[in-house]
């Protein structure tokens, strides 16, 4: 267990009344699967240095109007047990974390109000919700809807699908049929990734061979929730067809490519602090750290129960260079965001898509709508 | 009859300068094009700076200057000849700028860098630099010079700053992303577009207490596009023109009543806008589709669009005919 802190005092100009505004940035570190290549490194700093750059954004604003902001961060190694206790009396907490971890600190403290800031886990948000956790970050339900639109919008209807060996995998494949069939197009031909070999040497000869098996179709996925093998399949399916989800195009909560509605200058000022690419991590974490600085600054008040009021209100509204307002369901506690579809180079669409219409709000045709939720426990439900 | 025709062209080819101009940078040319107002064609493209944005005019229009954005400097420009005479320091990433009624000194937002730098153009040194939110935007002054204001984007803020100390005298807080600010009705208004939130404040200059808050509906337009962003008031101070962003379209405003009188449909993404020196027309820049929207100030209706560059960005007029 590891804990720092990173402080950012108001100036001295500064009114007199001066609130303090305690946050503390949970990593629950686990056991990364191993996978075949070499080159992905997670930094030591993922997740953390959104927090950081939303302190230094919040602080912008509290300068001059008294607001102080503190960032704690807490890191417990993969060996060391979870215990919520940790976090002693910390009520604003942003959490990187598992979903029994998670839900197991949402229950110990009620009286806290926590971010789930990486876990696109369904079930978080579904009939084990907790109101007082809020997710800002897409669920997998939005990613997966994301790409469903924009199939549909290619109208691309017969697709393929790999998915990989793990139980995760499998639950994605699950997300991904479920999505599709919403949006009128089905998986015709589906297999399990079956290579234990060392496809970094092999994915030429193997892979052409592996998808002739699956016909005809338009698209192919890959569900592979580790992000192990999926890089290994465009350009050598037997089909010269595009891929999505794992490898190709992916749906995402942020990426490096994202540069309009003034994206280029978060991405910058992130890269100037970080000295690297911002990754969904780092945005759900300054989602989270922004969401609290902006309830701080229109409420003046910096208690969990009123951030938690205003966050959830009418009022809320964040702006996340995404080109539309964020804000959050009432119904589970996740944000309202447009999901990018990049691939490494550019941002090829972002979803909603044109076309795909609600009556409140389009970004609710992303993800669980109020009437789909199982989540019960909030009163906005 | 042929004739007649050759010595026509011949005389407008050689008087350019019978006609006024609108001057537009396009962001992603690195160019500002020049239209004529009377006929409503571009008559020439210049060379700038990398992602040139805003741009003004010196008050007797001898000089332009314009912020290169990513080259860090304001280039100042002979319109005449569209020549570059020289670049004045700007801080970081300038964006927008407003210049000083004493037409000497030019209040830069230094986008990246959260600061607003004073320059001096007659000196060419930086006399100021003054910390203010994060991502600087919308600059104004006030018609007597005392009072500047700069908005910032992330930290929802106009900021007023004395410009005889150089320092912020009040913030008042605005909706989400606040993109331009004018002062209105000779100074005693201070109007601030907010492009999240969707809305424009009008607050008064004498104790920055807020007016009251401006809203959107275009029928068929979702909420979450309609991002105000450039505004412009007429010169009788009746009537604000608000470009709409993502929304297509310039609302056009009552600052009696403050009431939304009408909405005019112009190209896609649409920034920012200036009248033609004579009042009568309004020219918008809109970003995605790459062209200026002319609107009759007095129909308020558009009347054609003129393509120019990549990304138009901002307008400035420019009498040449008298």
């Amino acid at each position: 267990m590891r804990l720092y802190p990173i402080i950012i005092f108001a100036a001295a100009a500064a009114p007199a009344t001066a609130v303090e505004v305690n946050v503390v940035y949970l990593e629950r570190q686990t056991v990364r699967p191993p996978v075949l290549s070499n080159l992905d490194e997670r930094p030591e700093d993922l997740g953390i240095a959104g927090a950081r750059l939303a302190v230094e954004d919040n602080a912008s604003s509290g300068k001059f109007l008294g607001h102080d902001y503190r960032l704690d961060v807490l890191q417990v190694a993969p060996e060391d047990a979870f215990d919520p206790a940790l976090l002693g009396d910390a009520d604003l907490i942003i959490a990187d974390a598992p979903p029994a971890d998670l839900n197991a600190l949402a229950d110990a403290r009620p009286d806290a109000l926590i971010f789930n800031a990486t876990g696109s886990d369904d079930g978080l948000r579904a009939g084990g919700c907790r109101t007082n956790l809020l997710h800002s970050t897409p669920s997998d339900a939005m990613l997966a809807d994301a790409l469903g639109q924009f199939v549909a919008s290619r109208r691309w209807e017969d697709l393929a699908m790999i998915v990989g060996p793990r139980d995760e995998d499998a639950a994605l494949a699950e997300t991904y049929q479920q999505s599709l069939a919403k949006f009128g197009a089905a998986i015709e031909s589906e297999k399990i990734w079956p290579f234990d070999a060392d496809l970094r040497r092999s994915a030429g000869a193997e892979v052409p061979l592996f998808t002739q098996e699956l016909g005809e179709y338009d698209l192919l996925l890959i569900a592979d929730s580790a992000d192990d093998f999926a890089r290994y399949v465009p350009f050598n399916t037997w089909l010269p067809r595009p891929v999505a989800g794992g490898a190709g195009l992916h749906a995402k909560g942020w990426a490096p490519v994202v540069e309009q509605a003034g994206a280029a200058q978060l991405q910058s000022r992130f890269v100037e602090l970080a000295g690297r690419d911002m990754a969904p991590e780092d945005f759900g974490a300054w989602v989270a750290m922004r969401s609290i600085g902006e309830a701080v600054t229109r409420t003046g008040k910096a208690d969990a129960a009123s951030i938690r009021d205003h966050v959830l209100s009418d009022e809320f509204e964040l702006a996340a260079f995404l080109g539309r307002p964020l804000s959050y369901r009432g119904w589970d506690g996740q944000l309202r965001q447009p999901v990018p579809l990049v691939t490494a180079e550019a941002l090829v669409a972002q979803a909603p898509l044109e076309g795909f219409l609600h009556e409140v709000n389009e970004m609710d045709t992303l993800g669980v709508d109020r009437r789909e939720s199982e989540c019960r426990a909030f009163d906005g439900g | 009859m042929r004739l007649i025709l050759a010595a026509l062209t011949l005389t407008t080819f050689l008087t350019p300068a019978l006609a006024d101009e609108i001057w537009v940078t396009n962001e992603k040319d690195d160019t500002v094009s020049v239209i004529d107002v009377a006929t409503q064609e571009v008559i020439n493209t210049y060379p700038t700076g990398e992602r040139p944005r805003g741009l003004t005019f010196a008050q007797d229009h001898s000089v332009l200057y314009i912020c290169a954005s990513d080259s860090d400097t304001v280039q100042v420009m002979n319109p005449d000849t569209g020549e570059i005479l020289h670049e004045l320091p700007s801080g970081e990433d300038p964006e927008q700028f407003v210049l000083h009624p004493d037409n000497r000194h030019l209040y830069i937002a230094n986008e990246d860098d959260a600061i607003t730098t004073v320059v001096d153009t007659e000196t060419r040194s930086v006399v100021a630099q003054i910390d203010v939110g994060i991502e600087p935007e919308g600059m104004a002054i006030s018609p007597d010079g005392k009072v500047q204001i700069t908005t910032s984007e992330t930290t929802n803020m106009a900021h007023w700053i004395d410009t005889e100390t150089n320092r912020i005298f009040a913030n008042t807080l605005v909706d989400a992303r606040p993109r331009d600010a004018e002062f209105a009705k000779d100074g005693t208004e201070l109007w601030v577009s907010a492009e999240i939130g969707g809305t424009v404040s009008v607050f008064n200059v004498a104790d920055q207490s807020e007016i009251t808050k401006i809203a959107f509906e275009i029928t068929g337009v979702h909420p979450d596009k309609v991002q105000p962003v450039g505004m412009r008031m007429t010169p009788d101070q009746k009537t604000m023109f608000i470009a709409l962003g993502p929304a297509n379209h310039i609302a056009v405003v009552d600052a009696e009543t403050y009431a939304v009188r009408d909405y005019i449909l112009v190209g896609r993404r649409v920034w920012h806008m200036d009248f033609s020196p004579d009042d009568s027309l309004l020219f918008t820049t809109n970003g995605v589709s790459g062209d200026v929207t002319v609107i009759d100030v007095a129909s308020e209706k558009a009347l054609k669009t003129i393509k120019v560059g990549r990304f138009p960005w901002g307008a400035a007029a420019r009498p040449t005919s008298n």
